[in-house]
């Protein structure tokens, strides 16, 4: 297995081996699934749309409907606003959705298809019923990673959507309204935000939601547009809200910066709540913007985290950890392993930009100054330095598999996608209980690998 | 043995009308939407097949189970061939979706690497959209080599590839003498063609032109052929091989399943092709007879019944008793395993009813499988075929070739003046055609469907639904995109481009997988469970498991309370 695979590593700038990262349009359909009643829409060939159509099912293992302007050669020459045109057409005809957002490809990046205007157009013929809101974000595959193409379909709604009613300060403060931007989590997370935001006894709005959409019960009825997701109304509200909690620098902070921008909502960019402190700071900021106080049942979810992170500390301390996601995740793991002492040895994306090297170094100062942390890199590079001095650990997406198998070593799958298990699709891995269960499939992985691999004489009932 | 005889117990008379079930399809769409579809949905005539409008644009905005060309090219034919380094050169998603999402499965020999555990591709920067990709192509390959030394590269593009006019060919010439290994181009942009067809027809071009031919080393054998079109999903390759041994037939190379560069260089040095996946591999197979003299016959291993069928036709091909007993032999050795099986499973499943929509030659050959079973097919149609696969071959000459077509090229083949061999004397030839042998043929799925079904080509999710909501089909073949719309419908859907992650399916054995698979699915108790009892059951009937525990409670008023409680108000 990746038997083509050395420690010896060559210089290597052109050539990309195992990405740790894909291209932004399957971000931007993820995050459209997160409005109510939203048809995503691939401006583009229609193998773009098949592909994150097929990715976004394996990973969740639910319906992903999306559309495609279907480009062949015609429109790739003479553009593609004939295509859009009869795809707003039959989308609204046939499916019937209450708004359409259409994220561009590299084919119709490169081609230049302004797509404000045949929104515009579409509008002005009437193809766009009224009432019916077609939005869109740039998203070249060319640029970014699929966390960008999130981030820039987040911003879109801010931009298309958001809007502050002019409502007198007293009257927001009435029911002050907070908007929670979540990230590129999946609906199980979403979910236990929401439920922690219950327990908070917080008014606010989450967008992008994707639980109630992508993570359906089996009651025998297919909805094309199920009950959950943002709607639009909520979104447009969210221009009006007292603040806003943006959890993630690259996924999320954008929408939020530009709805401060637009309606003049202060934000607070937060880190992804995975782990002990970027809960904390959660629960903190939802106390300190929403002006409640935090009830004693949250405070016993963290005990009871912190109670195992005491038991088991023995079995976490000093590990070396190999860490490769999407920037946000990685960062906010690279945290809770900091907590638990471990040691990340290396920690890895493959989206690009500085704030990720600067932020888990600044994380890492301590505990594991050694460590290699890099942005823009890939699956190979990661594996060659694990061929070169190994971890105890392996946490990543389904791909980084093939490198735990042939290096044997313990592997916990974490980030997306998630092709070969099912946890991710209900169990939640944000908040204190989200971080228990981390915790518990990493003590698991390390333990089970302990019990496979270790002589009879080390082979112990209890640990 | 006897096998049960149908029995139905609901009567066939609720059947439904096609033409009103088309009707119903189509009254949703726009004018123009449903003018062409209705061309894609056809009411069966086995006898004289109508005109499907396979092979045409997919509309835009209906959402279809349709890929690109990228994808075609990437996903069979060349993809699957393990040990050529495959770069794919454009930005970093198309090739990220292709890697490892075709179970084409391999067991390369000790020494050998397997790079399609490996995603390789450039990383299209908005520099090299600006400025071009080809400078950073040339280090890529430089580099892949310097780190892997591989027997071959292939490079595939990707859609911007084509728009900024990235000269891939001319790459791929140079390294190859930069490097001294074959390095070959694919202009497989996604936008070309229709659907991944296209990309099959590029892969084939370039698969002929670059790789076969290039040993003229035959394996030795007696009786030696390949499989094409055949790409080991499950392990289906190594189920026909293994079933071809046994009958003492040597296959030299599978195209494209578990398959190496060199096995692929010397495909032309087999005497008889056997086509399974008409739509993806008919090119190479026509380009081979026509360059080497190598006839080709469709074969189909998925089914009992088809795969004897397709052992008979071989062995009738290769004209010896001996290979002739030996089938005969081992079709009646590999049946005493699979009747019993499958006349169990039979039993339990007789007249139900299966959908297939699927690739290009899958929702055809899989209709064999469900008939083996007794189930009926009230509708099949494919994702990506062409009108040769739905009426036959022989309407191939009366195919208009439209743009889309026109774009992928057709190689001009000669006989090549050294190795043109015909494995047959025309006479032989001739001998065989008279005896009621078919060369160079597909009659396709309608001839064998009944008349009036529906076939509808490249079925969109809007009709899917109908076709649930109308026919109420027991079990579905399909793809990803659509399988969990379906289960959401309650009926269990059987992916057939992946097998669901099972297999294999082909030949006797799998066969037997197949028919045990399609029980499970059908009598799994999962869909019997979505009705909670509060929804079904009248109240006062709701079962009390640990009712007995309050016996002896009876007379305490509190007990009682709950049990007319828990019975819905009514007491027990």
């Amino acid at each position: 297995m990746l038997d083509g695979t050395t420690a010896e590593i060559k210089p290597r700038e052109a050539l990309r081996i195992n990405p740790a990262k894909t291209c932004q349009p399957i971000g931007a359909m993820y995050a459209a699934l997160g409005i109510h009643g939203c048809m995503p829409h691939s401006h583009g060939s229609q193998g773009c749309c098949a592909y994150h159509r097929s990715h976004l099912t394996r990973h969740f293992k639910e319906p992903v409907v999306a559309t495609s302007s279907s480009f062949t050669e015609g429109a790739s020459v003479f553009g593609g606003l004939a295509n859009m045109t009869q795809a707003l057409s039959n989308i609204f005809t046939i499916y019937d959705p209450k708004i359409v957002a259409v994220h561009t490809t590299c084919l119709s990046e490169v081609i230049g298809d302004d797509i404000p205007m045949m929104i515009k157009k579409a509008t002005e013929e009437g193809i766009i019923p009224a009432g019916k809101v077609v939005i869109h974000a740039n998203t070249p595959s060319f640029v970014g990673s699929h966390v960008t193409g999130f981030a820039s379909m987040v911003t879109a709604m801010v931009k298309y959507l958001s809007e502050s009613s002019g409502k007198t300060e007293a009257q927001l403060k009435d029911e002050p309204q907070l908007n929670i931007i979540p990230g590129y989590i999946d609906p199980a997370d979403m979910r236990e935000l929401k439920r922690i935001i219950k327990e908070m006894g917080v008014k606010t709005v989450l967008f992008p939601d994707t639980s109630g959409v992508l993570d359906l019960p089996q009651d025998g009825r297919y909805r094309m547009f199920p009950s959950g997701g943002a709607t639009i109304e909520q979104i447009k509200s969210a221009g009006d809200s007292v603040g806003t909690i943006a959890l993630g620098h690259f996924a999320s902070h954008p929408a939020a910066e530009k709805l401060d921008e637009k309606c003049n909502v202060p934000c607070a960019l937060l880190e992804l709540p995975y782990g002990l402190t970027n809960t904390d700071r959660f629960i903190h900021a939802l106390r300190n913007h929403g002006g409640v106080d935090v009830p004693g049942t949250l405070g016993e979810e963290r005990g009871r985290l912190l109670d195992a992170m005491g038991d088991m500390h023995q079995y976490f301390h000093g590990k070396r950890v190999a860490i490769a996601g999407d920037p946000d995740h990685v960062i906010a793991l690279t945290q809770f392993l900091v907590e638990l002492d471990m040691k990340p040895a290396y920690v890895i994306t493959g989206s690009s930009g500085n704030h990720f090297e600067q932020r888990v170094t600044e994380i890492l100062k301590d505990q594991a100054p050694e460590a290699i942390v890099k942005q823009n890199s890939d699956l190979f590079a990661l594996h060659q330095w694990i061929k070169n001095q190994p971890v105890d650990l392996l946490i990543g997406n389904t791909y980084c598999k093939y490198i735990a198998h042939v290096e044997k070593i313990p592997f916990v799958r974490f980030g997306f996608p998630v092709l070969d298990r099912m946890g991710h699709r209900y169990f939640p891995g944000v908040g204190y209980m989200g971080a228990l269960r981390l915790m518990e499939k990493i003590n698991d992985a390390l333990l089970d690998h302990k019990d496979r691999e270790c002589p009879e004489e080390t082979f112990e009932l209890i640990q | 043995m006897s096998e049960p005889t149908h029995t139905l117990t609901a009567p066939d008379l609720a059947a439904p009308d096609p033409a009103a079930v088309k009707a119903e399809m189509l009254k949703i769409y726009p004018a123009k939407t449903a003018k062409k579809r209705a061309k894609q949905i056809i009411l069966n005539d086995p006898e004289t097949p109508p005109e499907i409008g396979a092979n045409s644009r997919t509309i835009p905005g209906i959402i279809t189970q349709r890929g690109c060309t990228y994808a075609g090219c990437r996903g069979v034919v060349l993809g699957p061939i393990y040990d050529i380094l495959q770069i794919t050169h454009g930005p970093v998603g198309c090739g990220f979706y292709a890697w490892l999402s075709r179970r084409n499965l391999v067991r390369p020999p000790a020494g050998s690497t397997n790079y399609l555990q490996y995603c390789m591709n450039t990383d299209m920067q908005e520099d090299q959209i600006v400025f071009g990709g080809e400078k950073k192509l040339t280090q890529a390959i430089r580099e892949a080599y310097a780190i892997f030394k591989p027997k071959a590269i292939a490079i595939l593009a990707t859609c911007p590839v084509g728009l900024i006019g990235d000269d891939i060919h001319t790459v791929a010439k140079l390294m190859k003498a930069e490097l001294g290994i074959n390095v070959m181009a694919f202009s497989c942009e996604g936008y070309k063609g229709v659907s991944q067809s296209a990309g099959h027809h590029i892969a084939n071009n370039g698969v002929f032109k670059n790789i076969i031919g290039l040993d003229d080393k035959p394996d030795e054998a007696e009786f030696n052929m390949n499989i094409l079109g055949e790409y080991n999903i499950g392990g289906d390759a190594w189920e026909i091989d293994t079933l071809l041994r046994k009958c003492g037939i040597h296959v030299t190379s599978t195209l494209s399943g578990d398959v190496s560069y060199d096995q692929v260089k010397k495909s032309h040095t087999v005497m008889l092709n056997g086509v399974m996946c008409h739509r993806s591999i008919n090119y190479i197979a026509e380009m081979m007879e026509k360059k080497f003299g190598i006839p080709w016959i469709k074969v189909n291993f998925i089914g009992a019944e088809a795969t004897a069928k397709t052992l008979r036709k071989i062995a009738k091909f290769f004209d010896s008793k001996k290979l002739t007993d030996r089938v005969e032999e081992v079709i009646a050795q590999e049946m005493i395993a699979l009747r019993p099986v499958r006349a169990e499973i039979k039993a339990r499943h007789q007249g139900k009813k299966a959908a297939l929509f699927v690739g290009g030659s899958r929702a055809h050959h899989y209709q064999d499988l469900f008939r083996d079973i007794g189930m009926e097919i009230v509708s099949a149609g494919y994702e990506f075929a062409h009108r040769d696969d739905y009426e036959g071959r022989k309407v191939l000459p009366t195919i208009k070739v439209d743009a889309d077509s026109r774009n992928i090229e057709e190689l001009h083949v000669e006989a090549d003046p050294a190795r043109f061999k015909p494995t047959k004397t025309p006479e032989q030839m001739e001998a065989l055609k008279a005896g009621g042998f078919s060369f160079k043929d597909y009659e396709g799925m309608m001839v064998e469907m009944k008349k009036s079904t529906l076939v509808i080509d490249d079925i969109t999710h809007h009709e899917m639904e109908k076709l649930i909501e109308i026919y109420k089909p027991d079990i579905i073949g399909s793809g990803i995109k659509d399988k969990f719309v379906i289960e959401k419908m309650g009926v269990p859907c059987k992916q057939l481009h992946s097998y669901d992650y099972s297999g294999p399916y082909a030949a006797f054995a799998g066969a037997v997988n197949f028919y045990r698979e399609v029980d499970r699915m059908l009598t799994t108790k999962v869909w019997k469970y979505i009705t909670p009892p509060w929804e079904k059951a009248p109240l006062a009937s709701v079962e009390l498991v640990h009712a007995s525990k309050l016996g002896g409670a009876k007379k305490n008023g509190e007990a009682k309370a709950w049990r007319k409680a828990a019975a819905g108000g009514e007491e027990a």
